[in-house]
């Protein structure tokens, strides 16, 4: 699974110098259970399982400031989707269900965002 | 020369002191392996290389020759290899149009810490010329010895 | 016909385990012009030594081979050893038998038939030789040293010592070089000037330093020993001799709006300037960027203030040469432009500034004259923040790969002035890690936690935003495991160094190598750290690799022993290995001239002797063997074949062809 994660991301999480910056770049930090920096050091580490249970990669807002700011050339956003896709192609994973949209709605989440959230956390 | 016994070529390889002919040393110091059919030649550059020396060893009787010099930008006579290059492009075609098997002849930059890449080279370079065959075309049979 | 001795050496059972030694020197006793072959157990000891030496007068040997290790170990050895026996030098060859057939092969037949095919070649190829005697090349004793820092002062401060003449060109008004502009110095804590400075005076009164101030290299021609260097003096338009450096005609120039670079623009000076009080030499310098008389003809006013009369517009660029027998670079660094690295807002608010600029703000010379002060509105800052490796090791693409080495020294030091002097105010410092190898450098950065009370925090600013005046800075605490967002009032960048920009041209004309970044390289990365593998050039600080202060004059001290030690001989051994027409053969036509990288061969007009007693005047090529290095080019690139390089030339490598596929 690490490997897979690896490959379609095209992410080396060795490169990384834990320097923190992705973390200090995230606007969604608060948010998330573990950090960017701490994801790159999990899939280093081979611990995905915890990972891919977080509630975190699903705040991860994929804004790649990570992306831009790590001086390693890292790139944690794509390890981070990776996971999501590892998780929400597995049965039963899809994360956003038609259902749950009504609910979920309000006035001024405009129409892109409700499309982009379907792409991203379903099959 | 019996059918069955492996045919065993001879090559010679043109290496330039301060960076190839190093690497070949490094190579032995590791103890890499490669076969006994390469001799090496030491030259001060690869720009010493004059294409007669290769002619010469095609007429002897050598199944394949190989230059090997200092990586482009590393010559330590600062220009050297980039000559090297341009005449062995010539040479090469030329050795082409008379029908010499390209194969037979190559150029390999090996510094003086790519001992591996110099075993490497070696091995596979044998390899090329053993499935050649023996050099017939520009051999001088006067010069075959018995 | 040559009488050659062949000697098989064991080298323990390095080689007699996969060579059968005593088969390899009987078979090549049989070679023609052998006269005498053994095998010994160390030829390169003593007693094998002596064996060789012994033989050559006992059989009158007149070539020798030695089938042993590489020749890049022992041939040397060997040809003293012979030279001593009387023979000449370049009479011995060594057969490859260890790094080159024994080692690499496991099979004793194979490897005994390689050996003998080794010395056969060599063996074709000493037929061949001819005695080479090396030629000798005077030594220029004088010494040139490019970049006038603390390396280059301390350089050519050594060398004159040693009682050589040495020149200094600086391009910049003033020697002294970053040094300067320094506060302090870590890990003890004494000011940069008051130390620098009466070394810049020891150098300018020196009798033996000539300093060349606002010049540059134009060219270098020549080779170790003698090189052959064009300066160029650009035009300051004040007489040098004249000037007494009074300052005078800096206060009364009219254009005040110059950018101030000795204090990084953080202040404003004149058109007309001395960097700085102690500057050497104390010489005023018009920026001719700036100066209204140079752009449009009318002003003059520093010319009617100055009592010396040493203003001259009309003066130019000066070139002039000069002989030496050594260069040492001295170029130096400079901090990286931080264009790259917006999300410090270093472009977008004042008060984010980079260290160098940081060292200004706290200098009693500086801009605010030593009490720090945000740049934007002369307020005191409460809070300020240090950023670390800032475009330091980073991927290619984004910043350098290395890392600086001062950078975490500096900051600490800043870190620790501005707790002592302003107790009130709160610094952080973002660190990735914290690195102080150096005698004393650990306890320095110790000191400033815990005495001092600096914040150092395991983490990276993610990004600065200047917000009502503070500056917003939002940054990663790891081993807090939290994003912390700080309001500060000042934000300072460690920025990466970087070699000088003049270093990649002036590497171009000393044909000196350089690495991906644009550092020097060394002959050697352990062993010959100071030397440039292009003989005769020396490095000196930090235009080799990032270095601090005292590692500077360390270096710099070194690359002035080297200097020493070459300027001490007054004639260099060339290689005698060089390149000789034949000028029976040679028909004028240049192209090797235009093949040889070292300029070594001219043409010159000689008379020959032609049919019915006329005498022919014809062009032919010449080589000076004190230039020539050897490498062939030529040899191939002659039409006619009347180039050959002694000790390869034609005939011997071919013999060894032939000797080989035979």
């Amino acid at each position: 699974m690490v490997d897979f994660v690896k490959r379609i991301s095209g992410v080396n999480p060795r490169k990384c110098m834990k320097c923190g910056k992705c973390s200090a770049s995230c606007p969604a930090y608060d948010e998330m259970e573990y950090h960017p920096h701490q994801f790159v050091d999990m899939v280093e580490t081979g611990r995905l399982e915890e990972l891919m249970n977080s509630k975190g990669i699903y705040t991860c807002l994929s804004c790649f400031a990570c992306v831009e700011r790590c001086p390693r050339s890292v790139e944690p956003a794509k390890l981070i989707e990776a996971v999501r896709t590892a998780v929400v192609r597995q049965q039963d994973k899809t994360h956003l269900k038609p259902d749950a949209i009504p609910a979920l709605l309000d006035d001024e989440l405009p129409q892109q965002a409700i499309t982009s959230a379907f792409r991203k956390y379903r099959k | 020369m019996s059918v069955n016994e492996q045919f065993q070529p001879t090559i010679v390889a043109f290496c330039c002191n301060w960076c190839s002919y190093a690497g070949a040393d490094l190579s032995g110091t590791n103890r890499l392996q490669y076969p006994a059919n390469v001799k090496i030649i030491r030259i001060p550059c690869s720009c010493r290389l004059n294409p007669m020396f290769i002619l010469r060893a095609f007429q002897k009787g050598a199944d394949g020759v190989i230059l090997c010099g200092c990586h482009p930008g590393d010559c330590h006579y600062t220009t050297g290899n980039y000559y090297a290059r341009r005449r062995m492009t010539l040479l090469f075609s030329m050795l082409d149009f008379m029908g010499i098997e390209r194969g037979r002849t190559r150029v390999e930059w090996v510094s003086a810490a790519e001992g591996a890449k110099f075993a490497a080279t070696m091995n596979e370079f044998v390899d090329t010329i053993t499935k050649l065959g023996p050099n017939r075309r520009l051999e001088d049979l006067r010069c075959r010895k018995e | 016909m040559q009488r050659i001795g062949v000697f098989v050496c064991w080298c323990g059972s390095n080689i007699a385990a996969t060579v059968d030694v005593e088969k390899v020197s009987q078979v090549l006793a049989q070679e023609p012009g052998v006269v005498f072959s053994t095998n010994y157990q160390y030829m390169c000891s003593q007693a094998g030594q002596e064996m060789i030496q012994q033989s050559i007068k006992e059989y009158g040997l007149t070539g020798v081979v030695v089938c042993s290790c590489s020749p890049r170990m022992h041939e040397t050895t060997f040809r003293k050893t012979c030279e001593k026996a009387g023979i000449n030098p370049h009479m011995v060859e060594i057969a490859n038998i260890r790094e080159q057939c024994s080692w690499i092969h496991k099979d004793k037949e194979v490897g005994t038939e390689k050996a003998i095919i080794l010395g056969r070649a060599a063996i074709a190829k000493v037929h061949l030789n001819t005695p080479l005697t090396a030629g000798t090349s005077p030594v220029v004793k004088r010494a040139l040293v490019i970049g006038g820092g603390i390396a280059g002062i301390q350089t050519a401060l050594d060398i004159a010592d040693a009682g050589f003449e040495v020149d200094i060109v600086e391009k910049q008004p003033t020697i002294g070089g970053k040094m300067t502009q320094i506060d302090k110095t870590f890990p003890t804590l004494d000011c940069a000037a008051c130390i620098l400075t009466p070394k810049m005076v020891d150098a300018a009164q020196n009798e033996k330093i000539h300093i060349y101030s606002y010049s540059e290299v134009e060219s270098v021609k020549g080779f170790v020993g003698n090189f052959n260097v064009t300066i160029k003096k650009k035009a300051r338009y004040v007489d040098e001799v004249k000037c007494t450096g009074c300052g005078l005609c800096t206060e009364k120039c009219p254009q005040k709006k110059v950018p101030n670079l000795f204090n990084l623009g953080l202040d404003n000076r004149r058109a007309i300037y001395i960097p700085f009080a102690q500057a050497v030499p104390k010489v005023a310098t018009i920026d001719a960027d700036y100066c209204t008389m140079l752009k449009s003809g009318k002003c003059g006013v520093c010319s009617k203030v100055c009592t010396a009369g040493a203003i001259n517009y009309q003066q130019k660029d000066e070139f002039f040469e000069q002989q030496y027998g050594a260069i040492v670079v001295a170029t130096g660094f400079n901090p990286i432009k931080l264009d790259k690295y917006d999300e410090f807002a270093y472009s977008q608010s004042p008060d984010v500034v980079t260290s160098l600029e940081f060292e200004r703000l706290m200098n009693a010379a500086g801009p605010t004259g030593g009490t720090l002060l945000r740049p934007s509105d002369g307020e005191h800052p409460h809070t300020i923040v240090f950023v670390q490796c800032v475009g330091s090791r980073c991927d290619d693409e984004k910043g350098k790969p290395y890392c600086s080495k001062i950078c975490c020294m500096y900051t600490a030091k800043h870190a620790m002035l501005c707790r002592e002097k302003y107790p009130d105010t709160d610094v952080y410092v973002f660190y990735i890690d914290v690195r102080t190898p150096g005698k004393n450098f650990d306890e320095f950065y110790r000191r400033a936690v815990e005495e001092y009370g600096v914040h150092y925090i395991k983490g990276m600013v993610g990004k600065v935003v200047p917000q009502d005046g503070k500056l917003k800075v939002q940054a990663s605490d790891l081993l807090g495991n939290r994003q912390l967002h700080i309001d500060a009032d000042m934000v300072v960048l460690a920025a990466a160094i970087e070699p000088d920009e003049t270093a990649r041209p002036l590497a171009t004309k000393l044909t000196a190598s350089m690495d991906t970044n644009d550092f020097f390289t060394e002959a050697h990365p352990k062993l010959r750290p100071v030397e440039s593998p292009t003989a005769g050039i020396f490095l000196s600080g930090a235009c080799q690799g990032p270095k601090d202060i005292p590692e500077t004059v360390a270096q710099a001290s070194a690359a002035a022993a080297k200097v020493i030690g070459l300027l001490c001989k007054d004639n260099l051994t060339c290689n005698p290995c060089t390149a000789e027409p034949n000028e029976l053969m040679c028909n004028g036509c240049s192209s090797c001239e235009k093949v040889c990288p070292y300029g070594a061969i001219t043409y010159v007009d000689k008379e020959f002797r032609g049919p019915n007693r006329t005498t022919l005047i014809r062009r032919v090529a010449q080589v000076n063997p004190a230039v020539c290095q050897g490498c062939g080019a030529c040899t191939v690139a002659c039409p006619s074949g009347a180039m050959d390089l002694k000790g390869f030339s034609n005939q011997q490598i071919m013999a060894e062809v032939d000797a080989i596929c035979r």
